[in-house]
């Protein structure tokens, strides 16, 4: 943390534990248990309940969206720079939550947790969990809030998923939804690129079978790579030209061996070997697979306006020009199928570098869409 | 609420409750107009990146599209009335664009600025320079404006695309209707508005 917390941050944040107990019927046709959501909240929800905004983390994200944990935190939550008072998302007039889903590793049950039948850790038998999932237990959440209806539900990447299946399977409980960088299906690319990932976690030797818990290790090289390879595919080949371009390691000479010579290699293997110490390789295999069963037009013979006829909200998508991942294109799909249903719907489509990673990046214009809508719905809602 | 002369008429135009599609909507004043007092449900098409904040901070659906890039994200006759205002004259392909108006409309309703205005052709004919006219007040090399036509031009193209136009106003340089627009439109009329069908084929 800086050594002072900046005014524009929500500052020192605790993180909250609600368990249900009840079964949590699944998409998949298997019931969980019970489970337990981790969550943050930042602002202070009003008398009428009225100002709440759900927010929904991407794949490695989690509950932690905003502030510090503790005064020796390095880093902010993964959206300080647009979450806070007087920022895009104004926690001087919404009361902003964000919950850790099911799968998960950050503190809601997933696959490291403990099966109760068991008395051991789920490992792959946990039951597959899917947006629709997720967002039922958010909806557990907000009835455990008090909370009947949300200003808004916003997400970016695998968080935008959440926000349209949010506006399907609640119609009437959110006004407004924040779609950003977001698709209504991966393409047949992005689902490659995700069992590449499993393939590497599953394939490390030190994988067994998802119990790696019980042999005191984890499959560190495989969740390595696949970290490694998301990293490629989050950024932009000019963001990557920008940051590394070919410089060498400390200016070296080559080494004409197989050790890191370029920047860009010592950045992948930083990024690899750090995100073993903090996530699962379980919890990814996961919700990869979330993403990969993610399609809600599926169930309307693949008509994405019909999956969308019956919400009630209204939509704000937004788009990077260099998202590769999820491109512009699926993001103008969305609004199309929105604007065949009748729907308000807004659409951005924000210049910028930083491929998919623009959506947790301060991009002005994006920051001005994104504090236009939520001011125009602040206002909606008097607050 | 007022309106620009322009843009009201446009409005009186615009059935109520119907559903539109206003092209570079700029920050959606027409569109906010129409909301609220013929309760049109409408969206508006910008590309300028201050003006799609502008139109979402007024409470305005607005979607980002480059217009050169066509329109073929709206399904044909997805609306009632396409409106197209001070714009056709900044479009790589007009003709195109019109077209595609008409499939996504039943109606479309177009305005431009006339170069056939005495002021313009002043300017050209006697001046020999390229009209700078309060409507169209950029220099040659630093213009958006990049397809100029007179109404003559314009009613030609109608003409030989099967577009049957339903209704024109013709206004001055002070956003007035006189007789004299009426009499002489091409000579007079500095603000062009139509409102147009694709005729039966």
């Amino acid at each position: 943390m800086p050594a002072e917390i900046p005014a524009d941050s929500v500052g020192l944040v605790i993180p909250q534990t609600v368990t249900f107990s009840a079964p949590l019927e699944l998409e998949c046709g298997r019931d969980l248990p019970g489970y337990t959501l981790t969550y943050e909240t930042y602002g202070t929800l009003n008398a009428q309940r009225s100002n709440a905004i759900l927010l929904c983390h991407a794949l490695s994200g989690d509950h932690h969206a905003a502030g510090y944990h503790s005064k020796d935190d390095r880093k902010p939550g993964w959206w300080e720079h647009l979450l806070g008072p007087g920022k895009a998302m104004d926690t001087e007039r919404f009361f902003f939550i964000c919950a850790n889903f099911i799968g998960s590793c950050k503190g809601s049950t997933g696959p490291a947790s403990i099966n109760p039948e068991t008395g051991t850790p789920w490992g792959l038998d946990f039951p597959m969990v899917t947006v629709r999932d997720w967002v039922k237990t958010q909806a557990d959440l907000a009835d455990h809030l008090g909370i009947a209806q949300w200003a808004a539900v916003v997400g970016g990447s695998l968080g935008g998923m959440q926000v349209m299946q949010w506006t399907m399977d609640y119609p009437e409980r959110l006004r407004h939804a924040v779609v950003i960088a977001a698709a209504s299906k991966l393409t047949a690319q992005n689902i490659a690129f995700n069992e590449v990932c499993r393939q590497a976690i599953m394939t490390d030797p030190d994988f067994h079978g998802g119990r790696y818990y019980a042999h005191a290790t984890k499959p560190r090289r495989g969740l390595s790579l696949a970290r490694m390879i998301g990293h490629i595919t989050y950024l932009s080949d000019d963001a990557m030209r920008t940051k590394f371009g070919r410089d060498t390691r400390g200016g070296k000479a080559f080494s004409f061996g197989f050790d890191v010579d370029f920047e860009v290699e010592s950045y992948l293997r930083y990024q690899g070997s750090s995100f073993v110490e903090r996530f699962d390789a379980n919890s990814y295999l996961y919700i990869t697979k979330a993403l990969d069963y993610f399609d809600p037009a599926n169930a309307f013979g693949g008509n994405l306006a019909e999956a969308f006829a019956s919400t009630q909200a209204g939509f704000l998508v937004i788009s990077f020009s260099s998202d590769w991942r999820f491109s512009p294109e699926r993001s103008r799909e969305i609004v199309q199928a929105l604007y065949t249903c009748n729907q308000d719907v807004s659409y951005a489509e924000i210049e910028a570098e930083h491929g998919h990673d623009s959506f947790l990046m301060p991009i002005p214009q994006y920051v001005a869409v994104l504090s236009a809508y939520l001011g125009r719905v602040a206002e909606e809602m008097g607050v | 609420m007022t309106l620009r002369k322009d843009l009201a008429i446009i409005a009186d135009w615009i059935t109520p409750q119907s559903r539109i599609l206003d092209l570079g909507c700029g920050e959606g004043e027409l569109l906010a107009y129409l909301r609220t007092e013929k309760g049109v449900q409408g969206y508006g098409v910008e590309i300028e990146e201050a003006r799609v904040v502008a139109a979402i901070r007024r409470g305005i659906p607005v979607i980002q599209q480059d217009l050169d890039r066509g329109l073929r994200n709206f399904a044909d006759h997805s609306v009632d009335t396409v409106v197209l205002s001070l714009t056709l004259q900044a479009s790589t392909y007009p003709r195109e664009l019109l077209l595609e108006m008409l499939r996504v409309g039943r109606e479309v309703i177009v305005t431009f600025p006339n170069m056939g205005h005495w002021h313009a052709r002043w300017q050209l004919g006697v001046l020999g320079r390229m009209p700078m006219t309060d409507v169209l007040p950029h220099t040659w090399y630093d213009t958006p404006n990049i397809h100029l036509c007179t109404i003559r031009d314009f009613e030609s193209l109608c003409r030989n695309s099967g577009i049957v136009i339903h209704q024109r106003v013709v206004l001055n340089d002070h956003r007035r209707e006189t007789w004299r627009n009426r009499l002489l439109p091409n000579l007079f009329g500095e603000v062009a508005l139509y409102r147009c069908a694709l005729g039966a084929r």
